[in-house]
């Protein structure tokens, strides 16, 4: 089976959120960067486990400048057999699936990953962007995967609940927690990636429709109000008449 | 024009259908436009939109939107828009709204941004938006840049208020698409509101050290009126079922009011959490990091005073 995994780059969980020029830009002074999470952990490690399972071929992509090549050769440290870069600012979700969309329809994946969301944006966009362009199925949130037939019974996660749907290939997948448990790359694997291909490719003219113009952080939280806590009727009355919540 | 997707769920409109439809109705107020609700399968209620700011509630019964299938409903929403001239496309941020908002967006060739947290302050040509980023650690302006823009509705971002009378429900007919997923079963908890939709949210960590221990949880929750939610760990170590768990890597959530109980607040527990509106701590450790980010804490052992608290509201609610 031909897979492809879209991963992104994100800050890391503990990064400081600052911004820049006057709230204009992300102020990434002194920020670590990580393959996201929900890319890393889910959508790759199932697509490579399916792989296992039934032969074929993991691939990646992502979108972005040279910068980010460590990223890309840690997905191939994990497992990937091969990597696509497309050489773009990814500026918007839009254009990032036009990328990825434009790349798959010559190479005919069976199905493509990406994560939920990106843990910093949190835009939950792309995957279903790809789908659309592709006209392939989507299934969003998927918490797990199994074979049946040539078909792919997938559950994903519902306000509450889940949900198992049946689904042949092509489709595209967006990875929630439980798709799979995180590998860490070994050093066999971590030689290996130097040799792997990693192949640039060059962006197709693509449009955004959606620019940031802004961003700021929250006001500071005032002090805790501490409340003795053999008097849980004062809280309760802070709670009514103060805060107004119960 | 603006058109809401409103949700439905066992032939009922769904609280967040009342909040886009009443979301979609301020914003067309904004510049003299109206708002159109379209439901996609049937709901006894749904005249009520009507009361809620729609001017017109359109309904699709077709075999097949039986169960959702991303791709045939949001073919079947962007047909519609089309036809009507939407110039906003409203859905809300749950998870087929999620499912639906990038394809519709590629359809309509429309500008998308999930999750906008607050009523736009005016409508010009290119719609500007709010919407929370980092889990909440961050708010940013969006500017669509498109003729149509397409927007998810963050849960709890306004308060639907019944406003109008009901309106009569027009059935439409549009082709829908055979969809190529086929929904096989549904498992949803009964009895109790979702977690995103919870105006009221009980949780509890490591703290609690066993999850025999959960029951003083469910009574705090039973009083109030509280969906249940747990830490990382909680749901890892399998104390609770996994769509419990709120945060980074969880399900950021926003209600009005959070009390966490044995929770330390790492940075990633408190970036799905607070966005909420007013957080209540309650710890041993009075150097928990949580109590940085609480309105109001406790600082003593939760086998003691969550269930004086369980007593006091119960004092309360039947005073
Ligand atoms: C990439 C990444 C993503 C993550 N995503 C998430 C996420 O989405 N959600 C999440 O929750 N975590 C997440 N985590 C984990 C997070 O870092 C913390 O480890 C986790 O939140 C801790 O859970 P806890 O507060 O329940 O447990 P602990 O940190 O062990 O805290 C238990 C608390 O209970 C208190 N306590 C103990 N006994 C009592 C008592 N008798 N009475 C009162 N208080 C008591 C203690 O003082 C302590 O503060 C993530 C971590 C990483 C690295
Ligand atoms: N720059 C990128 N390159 C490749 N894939 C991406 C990129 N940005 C986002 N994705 C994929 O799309 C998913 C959802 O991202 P988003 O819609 O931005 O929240 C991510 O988890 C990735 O799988």
């Amino acid at each position: 089976m031909k897979l492809l995994v879209a991963i992104s780059q994100t800050p890391e969980t503990t990064a400081r959120i600052a911004f820049k020029d006057d709230g204009k830009a992300f102020d990434a002074a002194g920020v670590n960067f990580i393959m996201n999470p929900y890319d890393e952990w889910y959508a790759l490690v199932r697509a490579l486990e399916l792989k296992e399972e039934v032969g074929g071929t993991v691939s990646v992509i992502h979108c972005g400048p040279a910068a980010h090549d460590v990223t890309i050769r840690k997905a191939l440290a994990i497992g990937a057999d091969d990597a696509y870069r497309v050489d773009i600012d990814p500026d918007s979700a839009y254009s990032v699936a036009q990328q990825i969309a434009a790349h798959a329809k010559s190479e005919g994946y069976a199905i493509i990953f990406t994560g939920k969301e990106t843990i910093d944006y949190n835009g939950a966009l792309v995957g279903g962007m790809i789908a659309g362009i592709l006209d392939q199925p989507f299934i969003s949130h998927a918490s797990k995967m199994v074979t049946s037939g040539d078909k792919m019974i997938v559950t994903r996660d519902i306000e509450g609940g889940e949900e198992e749907i049946e689904v042949s290939t092509p489709f595209v997948l967006s990875a929630s927690k439980g798709l799979a448990e995180q590998r860490i790359p070994n050093m066999r694997g971590i030689m290996s990636a130097k040799s792997k291909p990693l192949t640039v490719i060059e962006a197709i003219p693509s449009a955004s429709l959606a620019t940031y113009t802004s961003f700021s952080v929250p006001p500071p939280k005032s002090a805790v109000k501490l409340v003795d806590p053999s008097d849980m009727d004062e809280l309760v009355r802070l709670l009514h008449e103060e805060a107004k919540a119960i | 024009m603006i058109l809401v997707y409103a949700e439905t769920q066992d032939g009922k409109v769904k609280k967040s259908a009342l909040e886009s439809v009443y979301f979609g109705s301020k914003m067309a107020a904004l510049n003299g436009t109206s708002c159109l609700a379209l439901m996609l399968g049937k709901a006894d209620d749904a005249g009520r939109l009507g009361a809620y700011g729609a001017g017109e509630v359109l309904q699709v019964e077709d075999a097949n939107l039986i169960s959702f299938d991303a791709l045939t409903y949001s073919k079947v929403v962007a047909k519609v828009a089309a036809d009507k001239n939407a110039k906003v496309v409203i859905l809300p941020d749950s998870s087929n709204g999620k499912s639906m908002l990038g394809i519709i967006g590629v359809l309509l060739k429309a500008g998308v941004v999930s999750g906008v947290n607050k009523l736009p302050e005016a409508m010009s040509d290119h719609l500007v938006v709010d919407r929370a980023l980092f889990s909440g650690k961050a708010f940013a302006k969006c500017r669509i840049d498109s003729e149509v823009a397409v927007i998810s509705l963050s849960g709890n971002t306004i308060k639907p208020v019944s406003e109008g009378a009901d309106v009569a429900v027009s059935s439409i007919s549009v082709e829908v698409p055979v969809p190529s997923t086929k929904v096989l079963a549904t498992n949803r908890s009964v009895g109790t509101v979702p977690l995103p939709e919870a105006e009221v949210v009980v949780s509890a960590g490591r703290g609690l050290k066993d999850p025999s221990n959960w029951g003083i949880i469910e009574d705090l929750a039973d009083v109030l009126g509280a969906t249940t939610a747990c830490s990382r760990p909680v749901a890892d170590s399998g104390w609770r079922p996994h769509h419990e768990h709120v945060g980074q890597t969880g399900i950021a959530i926003r209600p009005n009011l959070y009390i966490a109980i044995g929770i330390s607040g790492a940075i990633q527990h408190l970036a799905g959490v607070n966005s909420s509106k007013v957080i209540v701590v309650i710890n041993k450790d009075p150097e928990a990091p949580f109590f940085k980010a609480a309105d109001y804490g406790v600082v003593g052992d939760l086998f003691e005073v969550v269930p004086k608290l369980t007593e006091a509201i119960k004092k309360l609610k039947s005073a």
